[in-house]
């Protein structure tokens, strides 16, 4: 028996070092597939189109957004990713010899971008999306190489991450690699449209949509199944909605060309964007093209749940009934709120938001919501809306109660339903008594 | 009965849209610049005028080019308070600089200074400071880049009165530990580390004790060059 118990153990124990060795090697391993030799046209011909190529692509991938400290020189890096692991600076991506890319290659350039690999053979870490931008062609990726190559140097060093053990070893790479990670390029799905496809090879690539909108586990891979289905940013405090659930921000709750609207301006017929996501609409979003983001939206409405699927269900309406602070919601709406979105929480198009029938008012995950009213906010400046209007921080304002308050009322006024928001809640978001 | 109908006809005609009256019940319509900062009046009060007993600074009729240099100074990290930084995370520099220019361009009056409710000796040793400065040391005096009435010069240097007490204090306390910068050069930070703590004090307190003169603008230009090489300044200004 006792002999059973020790074989038995032991079996266990070598099976989960063999499955441990074997995931180490797999991380490892990932045999470096060069970039294909294709036939390369004229240097003439290739510089001007390539570089402006890359220099759009640069924008859909949002590389200058973590790749710029605050009030740094774009590209230069030095700006601090906050992860439940430590934190990640990023790199110096401008052509600097001694601190930058200025010794780098293509074929570098291609073992970071697709294989997730240094210069030197180092495992990269991978809140650097390599999961996702390991699918952009061959092709783009050169087009990416050669605006890169145009960015004047910059001499800034890198600065080391600063990672607990054992998140910082070689080792640990290799195993979360060999458990998350296949460098694999885009294919195109044959019985789908080209428009579906591109937005696929968007969404899935240089987009990495996924980075913050799929959940993920302890140990930072995405949990299998849950594509898209929204995630509270750790760190952050914000959380990215899903991109499939209609009470959330999937594409076929706000319509196609609402979804559009708001990543192409920051601003649609009944959002805003705040939070993580402006930068996203500032830095990246409003620059692509009609076309690539209703591709996108044409790929994430595949995704969508069923319509049935409402945010609230009829049960928790009843609860919200019962919420006993009306009167003093209702009274700090009509002074703090109504002047700007309206008596009856209609907004006004264009400037302040409608919060009637509002999906980012009604959700049942409320930090962006008490966040927005503690810290307010502008959404960014774009092309097509350069003098957006703005939240006014409401934190120096409002007791922690009375947000609790007004926010309870706004979500159960004027045909909203949602449950009541708690003081606890608005302390758990950043609120402070006083 | 008739009279709560009376009331209710009469608040009607007093608000065509329904509201109830409010406080401040101007409502900026939206395509204005005044409704494009509601969210800066929350803190710095209606039209930037600052609110009472309150430690957020005045941000009507300060220069255009100061309001504007401390909007990229939050928005880049070179000044740190998360609530501005935030706010202003994604918006574009023209937008910035229109934003300085219409607060700029406000001119309300200012109200009378609250009493010091410190001792004369402290007063004293600050009026001492922000009008000789100490020569012995190289400090200069405030109003050597400040403007002779203090009103600022135009468009880069602020003025210091119309500014709370606790204000003046923090900035100057943040000027000396780094927590505030301006452009390189940041003179500023250097007459700021010259300061005791009891010098800030005196002088912030002599400051916000100050009237502001009949003409509170900005001067267009100073009597002397200033005695120190400055950031963040237009080209010419000051010399």
């Amino acid at each position: 028996m006792r002999r059973w118990i020790w074989g038995g153990a032991l079996l266990v124990l070598s099976l989960g070092l063999a499955v441990f060795a074997a995931l180490l090697w797999m991380g490892w391993r990932q045999a470096p597939e060069s970039l294909p030799a294709a036939a390369e046209p004229s240097v003439r011909a290739l510089s001007v189109d390539r570089v402006s190529r890359g220099a759009y692509l640069a924008r859909a991938g949002n590389c200058a957004a973590c790749h710029t400290a605050q009030g740094g020189m774009p590209y230069a890096g030095g700006r601090a990713i906050e992860t439940p692991f430590g934190r990640v600076y990023s790199s110096n991506l401008t052509s600097d010899p001694a601190t930058g890319l200025g010794h780098w290659t293509e074929e570098d350039f291609w073992q970071a971008l697709h294989h997730g690999r240094s210069r030197d053979g180092r495992l990269l870490n991978p809140a650097f999306p390599y999961v996702e931008y390991s699918r952009v062609t061959p092709e783009d990726a050169k087009a990416l190489w050669a605006f890169l190559r145009t960015l004047p140097p910059v001499a800034r060093e890198n600065t080391a991450h600063e990672l607990a053990w054992p998140y910082r070893t070689q080792w640990a790479l290799a195993f979360w690699r060999g458990l998350y990670f296949r460098p694999s390029v885009w294919r195109d799905v044959p019985d789908q449209s080209p428009s579906w496809n591109r937005g696929g090879y968007l969404v899935q690539g240089l987009g990495h949509c996924a980075s913050c909108h799929t959940p993920r586990n302890v140990l930072g891979g995405y949990r299998l199944g849950a594509e898209f289905g929204g995630y509270h940013l750790p760190a952050q405090g914000w959380y990215a909605p899903s991109l499939k659930e209609i009470g959330q921000a999937g594409v076929e709750a706000a319509g196609r060309e609402e979804w559009v609207r708001v990543l192409k301006t920051g601003v649609g017929a009944a959002a805003v964007v705040t939070g993580p996501m402006a930068e996203v609409v500032s830095q990246s979003t409003q620059y692509l093209s009609l076309d690539d983001l209703r591709a996108m939206a044409s790929y994430l409405t595949a995704f969508a749940d069923a319509p049935g699927r409402a945010a609230v269900s009829e049960g928790v309406r009843s609860v919200a009934a019962s919420a006993g602070s009306a009167g003093a919601g209702a009274q700090l709406y009509e002074r703090h709120c109504s002047s700007c979105h309206g008596e009856r929480g209609q907004g006004v198009t264009g400037a302040y938001p409608p919060l009637a029938g509002n999906r980012a008012v009604l959700m049942a995950q409320t930090n962006n919501l008490v966040r927005v009213v503690l810290q307010g906010g502008y959404p960014p400046s774009t092309a097509d809306n350069p003098r957006p209007h703005g939240m006014p921080p409401f934190r120096l304002v409002l007791r922690d109660d009375e947000v609790a308050a007004v926010l309870s009322y706004v979500r159960n006024a004027w045909g909203n339903s949602a449950p009541p928001i708690v003081p606890l809640d608005v302390l758990r978001d950043g609120g402070a008594s006083h | 009965m008739g009279s709560v109908l009376l009331a209710s006809a009469l608040s009607w005609a007093q608000k065509p849209d329904g509201g109830v009256p409010r406080a401040d019940s101007a409502v900026p319509p939206p395509e204005s610049m005044a409704a494009r900062v509601q969210a800066c009046v929350a803190c710095h009060g209606r039209e930037g005028r600052a609110t009472p007993d309150g430690y957020f600074p005045r941000l009507a009729g300060k220069p255009e080019g100061y309001l504007y240099h401390q909007l990229l100074n939050f928005r880049e990290g070179r000044r740190r308070y998360p609530l501005m930084s935030g706010l202003l995370e994604h918006l574009s520099d023209a937008y910035l600089a229109e934003m300085a220019s219409y607060f700029a361009s406000l001119e309300i009056p200012y109200p009378p200074p609250r009493p010091p409710g410190v001792d004369s000796a402290l007063l004293e040793r600050g009026r001492h400071l922000v009008q000789q400065g100490d020569a012995g040391r190289g400090l200069p005096a405030c109003v050597q880049c400040h403007g002779p009435a203090m009103t600022g010069l135009s468009p880069s240097v602020p003025g210091l009165l119309g500014l709370p007490r606790d204000y003046l204090n923090s900035q100057l306390g943040a000027w000396q530990t780094g927590q505030r910068q301006a452009q390189s050069p940041d003179c500023m930070a250097r007459v700021a580390r010259m300061l005791s703590a009891d010098e800030v004090s005196a002088v912030s307190a002599w400051l916000a004790s100050q009237a502001l003169p009949a003409s509170p603008r900005a001067v267009k230009s100073l009597p002397q060059p200033l005695p120190l090489k400055c950031g963040g300044l237009s080209a010419g200004e000051g010399s």
